[in-house]
């Protein structure tokens, strides 16, 4: 690789844990008998159930409606009987009223299955209305959903779209396998992004220590004069949205911004595939790629999962256990949520299951501050964390302000290097839930 | 899942480095041990005994303060051993053992744990503990103390500058060396092993390169002001040990670049100008002491721009 590789200042180097995964082949998961389908799997309102007990839905069948602008559609991963609509446990830690369906194994489709015109012969407008009713979401993490992104404000424009195939995250190597097994579909993506936005720059992000998908996305894109893969560093935060748009760009985007600000619009390579296949099929975001993996897990896996899918089964499939868990992850270790329960329904934005061992799941205990400023060191917006976390310990929200705890990106880099131990960006979340609610006073 | 298994449940990350405050102390240990080894060859059993005398003090302080005060005991983080280890290689070889012991006492009880402990104190509390020392018993802090009894020099390199004695100076390459006929505190004498020292925590990501560096930059170009040898003001005295392991104390200077910058010129500043112009022969201490104060001040102004805010301000500049 070049020594001179796009990145970005501040970020730390965390055990990548990606050896189990990363030369598997994908695996097309069994469908399970019942999937479980949260009426939000994004941000911004959940979805109105559409369907209710007893009613036949078909496979990709619209199930929940969007409520407003900023919600996507949700649309059934099997066809079969709807058993209950009622409040199941949700990966993010609540309750959330879901579709549970009783899978009838026929994967039956709608006999008015629309499959869309070329996107060529769409206009923007009608490019972002498809997307948004394929129920397309930022599946990188925050679950944006897509159109809303591709609906650029008065005022702002866009001049680049830049996907993101960074995968920073350690244990997680389905954006690798993605880009690898389907590198046309992540390009005609992309390309109908680029079209939605009337962009005329493309490029994709990709850290170094995917050689291999650089290669063949390099060569997927040899015909496309106006996209672009550029390598980047391997380092966490790589794929964090500011990181990966100053990295490829060069730009910053200003603080309480979007990315629009700084004229980019931030795909995942995941996402942008997922547009590809819908345009292709007509069939909206029912089923997603994911890793389960992790030191708890018998046989770790690149997998595609349909949506609703619990995590116990997809555990199932990958082996089982090796060893009684110690903690569940949706997500990676570094940003990824510990869950409750393997019940949860895998949705549009879960990356990875991953398990840890009893020991791997308890942390150490925190010590005093030592002020060693390696947490500064790391910091990719270039907070000073531990000041921040004193003031936060004290409550002194004013404090945290001051020192702009509102512009950390939650990456959990200076919390992962703290030689005390400290769980730092905890504190930061306490400190912007408490900002938020006194500004909204 | 069975019923009964249970679930770690924590906000992330869920991963944490191998690095412990533990090792970075076990790390600055063993970054002094060249320099240990040079002061029990030059200095003999005299140097182990205060050495042992110095951390045996801290530790044990620092477990009745903690003791007493019904705090957790941190004595394993290897921080008193630290302390305890500079205060010995800043005291002169003909210390007495109660002298090793109040230094030890007031470094750990009044300047570090006082002010709440490991990560709270202000200063350093080795160099505060020398000072202490300093000023209460100078007879037996400066001149002949620093020399071995079978020894017929009266005084060390920059006594001999300051006084003008009519002794020879140790040539450049003894000085850099430690040995022999260089004395000074028992740990300081050696420029080669504390560079060897230093030069292991910059590599091992403990310690910023930008303070020990910018440091002996602003020693060596003040030197050349004043027209004096730079090899032999970089060399003598205290500047070696306290520009790689005193200057560079977390808590007492800035973490932020510019400012560990700035504090480390300060440092070569005040010591340059206190062994031209003070009354002592030797600066290091009180200049490090003086801007572990100005350290809070400095942080402050010096924070870096936080991402995306300046770009911000451009935009309504425009």
């Amino acid at each position: 690789m070049s020594p001179n590789l796009a990145t970005f200042r501040g970020g730390s180097h965390p055990p990548q844990s990606k050896e189990a995964t990363k030369d598997k082949p994908l695996v097309i998961a069994e469908v399970p008998n019942e999937v479980i389908i949260p009426m939000s799997m994004h941000i911004g309102a959940p979805c109105k159930p559409v369907v209710k007990r007893g009613d036949h839905v078909y496979l990709g069948q619209k199930i929940g409606e969007a409520q407003g602008f900023v919600s996507v559609p949700i649309h059934s991963s099997v066809s079969g009987k709807v058993k209950a609509v009622e409040p199941r446990q949700h990966p993010n830690g609540e309750l959330v009223e879901s579709v549970i369906i009783e899978n009838d194994g026929k994967d039956e489709l709608p006999p008015d299955l629309e499959i869309p015109p070329h996107y060529e012969t769409l206009t923007p407008e009608e490019v972002v209305n498809y997307i948004k009713e394929f129920g397309l979401v930022g599946i990188g993490g925050a679950t944006f959903p897509t159109h809303v992104k591709l609906t650029i404000p008065e005022g702002k424009s866009v001049d680049t779209v830049v996907l993101n195939g960074a995968e920073c995250e350690p244990y997680i190597t389905c954006d690798d396998r993605l880009m690898k097994d389907y590198p046309d579909k992540v390009i005609e993506g992309l390309k109908i992004i680029m079209h939605a936005l009337g962009v005329n720059n493309g490029k994709i992000g990709i850290e170094d220590n995917k050689p291999e998908a650089i290669e063949i996305m390099t060569k997927a894109a040899e015909n496309e004069s106006n996209i672009e893969v550029v390598p980047l560093k391997t380092k966490y935060p790589q794929g964090a949205e500011k990181q990966l748009i100053t990295a490829t760009t060069g730009r910053e985007v200003p603080s309480g911004g979007l990315p629009a600000d700084a004229g980019v619009v931030v795909n995942n390579v995941g996402t942008a595939a997922q547009i590809a296949t819908s345009f292709q099929t007509g069939q909206p975001f029912y089923e997603t790629l994911l890793t389960c993996t992790g030191e708890a897990v018998n046989n770790p896996q690149n997998m595609l999962v349909r949506l609703g899918t619990p995590f116990q089964e997809v555990i199932d499939q990958c082996g089982g256990f090796k060893v009684e868990p110690g903690k569940i992850i949706s997500g990676g270790p570094m940003m990824g949520v510990a869950q409750f329960t393997t019940e949860v329904p895998v949705i549009k934005s879960t990356s990875g299951i991953l398990c840890f061992t009893p020991e791997q799941a308890q942390l150490p205990e925190p010590t005093d501050c030592i002020k060693c400023g390696k947490c500064t060191e790391v910091c990719p917006i270039r907070l000073q964390p531990y000041q921040i976390s004193a003031y936060a310990l004290q409550d002194d929200w004013d404090e945290c302000d001051a020192l702009h705890v509102k512009d950390c990106i939650e990456c959990g880099s200076c919390a992962f290097v703290c030689p005390a131990k400290r769980p730092l960006l905890s504190t930061f979340r306490t400190a912007k839930r408490a900002l938020a609610q006194k500004g909204r006073k | 899942m069975e019923n009964g298994t249970k679930l770690w449940v924590s906000s992330s990350p869920h991963i944490r480095s191998d690095l412990t405050t533990q090792k970075i102390m076990l790390n600055v240990l063993i970054a002094l041990v060249p320099a240990f080894l040079v002061s029990v060859y030059v200095f003999g059993i005299s140097a182990l005994l205060i050495t042992i005398i110095c951390v045996a003090t801290c530790v044990l302080t620092e477990y009745v303060f903690e003791y007493l005060r019904k705090k957790p005991i941190t004595i394993s983080d290897l921080s008193a051993c630290v302390t305890g280890v500079l205060i010995a290689f800043n005291l002169p070889v003909k210390a007495p053992w109660w002298l090793c012991i109040i230094g030890s006492v007031f470094a750990i009880a009044i300047v570090k744990q006082l002010f709440g402990g490991i990560g709270h104190n202000f200063l350093n509390p080795a160099l505060a503990g020398r000072a202490f020392l300093l000023a209460s018993w100078p007879t037996r802090m400066t001149g002949i103390n620093y020399i071995p009894v079978d020894v017929t020099t009266e005084a060390t390199p920059l006594g001999i500058v300051k006084e003008g004695l009519d002794i020879a100076l140790p040539s450049n390459m003894q000085m850099f060396l430690g040995f022999p006929g260089v004395y000074g505190a028992i740990g300081e004498i050696s420029a080669l092993a504390l560079l060897i020292g230093g030069i292991y925590l910059i590599a091992r990501g403990i310690i910023s390169w930008r303070i020990p560096t910018f440091y002996l930059a602003t020693v060596l170009v003040m030197a050349l002001f004043f027209g004096e040898d730079p090899i032999f003001q970089l060399c003598a005295g205290g500047l070696m040990l306290g520009a790689f392991f005193m200057a560079t104390d977390y808590v007492s200077s800035p973490t932020t670049p510019v400012g560990q910058i700035i504090f480390a010129v300060g440092c070569g500043l005040l010591t340059m100008i206190i062994r031209k112009f003070g009354g002592y022969p030797e600066g290091v201490s009180y200049s490090i002491l003086l801007m572990n104060c100005a350290a809070p001040l400095i942080q402050k102004y010096t924070m870096p721009k936080v991402y995306g805010i300046s770009s911000q301000k451009e935009e309504v500049a425009e």
